[in-house]
């Protein structure tokens, strides 16, 4: 379980999340909506542990171990995964290569590329003019490799086209265990219920929500959650009446 | 040879354009005898262990001839394979009298007092050979090993692709454990004749008190194709040399790629020179410089003669702990109708890469190797997988020093 406490958090002299309560239980997904600049993508980069995101107050509980000061490496090896929405390319570095350096141990690179329609890309240098879909193609095979159990992602469906979409959104849900393959030996409900990978997703456009169910929904306005309830409420919500209604709720 | 003598001669006191000056006479250079070695698998346990880290391989396996001087002698000379020939520059020059047409044909004996002194001081070097249609898969290993303090050893080589050959040489320097001090001045002629294919990677492994001296010239005629790959990434205290090609012949191909590390008090100056002198040409550079301490000046030069050439310089430098790199690259373009570009860039490893690495869960220090191994590996098309692997190796290797 992820746990954050009345966390505060800044930038440079600028407060970027005030006061953030969040609980994600075992095998709980959590949407995070909000309007650009609200926050969204600096609450993921201060739970992955990015040192610019000063936690000045608050902490983080992940797995039940304080997490609030723990250096980025540390985490991902406590169970910590991200999809990035623009990684930096390291000239050099296969992908490959950046694929076996997130699974602890020896994988099938080649098995887990295929799955992602990946092949063709191992061979290249990470990220290196890679296209938006190719980017968000790249960052899942990581995923995969690493089995994090708590994974965040960074607006996962911007930049994919069409075609690529749905292998996208169906392999997030089949990383947190929302798929719904019948399976001979347990009932889905079973399956259900021994959930055990946590996701906090950050959608703009809730394409994401086509492929995959989501327990609740968070929206982040102006560095505050003001909102939770179920995804696709706040997602209808919004697509009716846009954030300007968030201002309400805000004050 | 009385000609060369004497051009030599007045040349015997001419300091080099670039470079700390070197006071020739702090050296030893008379020569030290060592035993032909017939089977080179009964060299020293410390020997080998040596040459392996400048790619050559006591065993042979995989390499299709082998040179090995030490010091002022030839130890071993010999070849595995027919249309290949591997042979002591002093005894060919003895035995065969067409060597006459390509010693000292490219480099010039007066350019400087290394190579007067090459001249006039010569302790031997190697001719290889690739026969016309030859194609030696497996790559020659040579190696200079310098195993006596205070040694200038002074060598030249010869190295011939005929047409339509193809050739690859991986030659390594390198010092015995306990060497500090040395100097090692290297005479290399390259004649890459039509259609031919010559590959040359040359490891340097020296001491923290060796001075460098290498001269090369390669001349590359129609259709043939030369890949110069240097990697220097041990301590040396000055090393400097600026290796030029001419690509004389239509359709003619160079590239350099040099990968350098400089340590704390190492002084290295290394360009690349290749002067485009035919249609269709293309020539590339590609460098690759980390200091980790110690002073660097990558030099680029591109020289376009005639329409439609086509030719790149790129050189990239890392300060990782300390000292400078200083980037110069030149192009020269002397008609309408050429293509030259460059880039160079010297910078930090990015703080945004690190931290990517490590929230896949590698720690700072190995986040930062990583980086640093995917900025000195260079992709060489043409370069067979054995050498690939050597310079993988040595770049493996630097990395445990530089960390």
């Amino acid at each position: 379980m992820l746990q954050i406490e009345d966390l505060q958090v800044k930038v440079g002299d600028k407060e970027i999340l005030k006061h953030i309560d969040l609980e994600i239980h075992q095998g709980e997904t959590h949407i995070l909506f909000g309007p650009n600049g609200s926050g969204k993508t600096s609450l993921l980069m201060t739970i992955i542990g990015y040192p610019q995101y000063k936690v000045t107050g608050g902490k983080m509980v992940f797995k039940g171990e304080d997490i609030t000061h723990m250096p980025i490496d540390e985490r991902a090896q406590l169970g910590i995964g991200v999809s990035y929405q623009r990684p930096p390319t390291i000239n050099g570095v296969k992908t490959k290569q950046m694929v076996q350096i997130c699974a602890k141990e020896e994988v099938d690179v080649e098995a887990l590329a295929a799955k992602v329609n990946f092949s063709e890309f191992l061979e290249r240098d990470i990220n290196a003019g890679f296209s938006g879909g190719e980017i968000k193609r790249s960052e899942l095979l990581q995923l995969m490799a690493q089995d994090a159990d708590l994974l965040l992602f960074d607006e996962p469906e911007s930049g994919v086209d069409l075609e690529n979409i749905s292998l996208i959104g169906n392999m997030i849900s089949e990383l947190l265990q929302r798929d719904f393959k019948l399976n001979r030996e347990k009932s889905l409900k079973k399956l259900h219920e021994e959930r055990t990978k946590m996701g906090l997703i950050i959608t703009h456009t809730g394409f994401i929500l086509d492929y995959m169910t989501a327990d609740r929904g968070q929206l982040l306005y102006d560095g505050e959650l003001t909102c939770a309830s179920n995804p696709r409420e706040i997602f209808t919500c919004i697509s009716e009446v846009g954030y300007e209604e968030c201002v309400r709720c805000a004050v | 040879m009385r000609g060369l003598d004497e051009k030599a001669l007045q040349a015997k006191e001419k300091k080099a354009g670039l470079g700390q000056d070197i006071d020739l006479s702090a050296y030893e250079s008379k020569p030290i005898l060592h035993d032909y070695v017939e089977d080179i698998g009964t060299l020293s346990e410390a020997d080998k262990r040596r040459m392996i880290l400048a790619g050559v391989d006591a065993t042979e396996t995989d390499r299709s001839g082998t040179y090995i001087q030490k010091d002022t002698t030839a130890i071993h000379a010999h070849s595995k394979q027919e249309g290949l020939e591997v042979m002591p520059i002093k005894k060919a020059l003895e035995k065969h009298d067409w060597l006459k047409d390509y010693y000292w044909k490219l480099v010039g004996v007066d350019t400087d007092k290394y190579t007067a002194t090459a001249q006039l001081d010569l302790h031997d070097g190697y001719v290889i050979r690739a026969l016309p249609g030859s194609k030696v898969i497996y790559p020659v290993q040579a190696c200079l090993y310098l195993e006596k303090e205070g040694l200038s050893q002074n060598v030249h080589n010869i190295i011939i692709a005929e047409e339509d050959s193809e050739l690859h040489i991986i030659t390594g320097c390198a010092t015995a454990e306990h060497l500090r001090r040395g100097l090692h001045v290297g005479i290399s002629e390259f004649f890459v004749k039509k259609n031919a294919k010559l590959s040359f990677t040359m490891i340097h492994n020296w001491a923290e008190e060796m001075m460098v001296r290498p001269r090369s010239v390669g001349r590359v005629e129609e259709g043939g194709l030369f890949l110069n790959n240097y990697i220097c990434m041990k301590p040396v205290k000055s090393l400097q040399m600026y290796p030029t090609t001419h690509l004389v012949g239509k359709g003619a191909v160079a590239r350099f790629y040099s990968l350098l590390v400089g340590s704390p008090g190492c002084e290295m100056d290394v360009g690349g020179r290749i002067i485009l002198k035919a249609a269709d040409t293309r020539a590339e550079i590609v460098a690759r410089t980390i200091s980790n301490g110690g002073n660097i000046i990558a030099r680029g030069d591109l020289v376009g003669e005639v329409p439609g050439i086509k030719a790149h310089l790129e050189c990239r430098g890392l300060i990782l702990n300390g000292g400078t790199i200083h980037a110069i690259p030149e192009l020269n373009g002397k008609v309408a109708g050429v293509e030259m570009s460059h880039e160079a860039a010297v910078g930090k490893i990015a703080q945004e890469e690190i931290l990517y690495l490590m929230s896949r869960g590698l720690s700072e220090d190995d986040a930062t190797a990583t980086i640093v191994r995917g900025f000195l590996s260079v992709d060489i098309p043409g370069l067979p997988p054995q050498l690939k692997a050597e310079i993988d190796r040595a770049v493996a290797e630097s990395d445990k020093d530089m960390m």
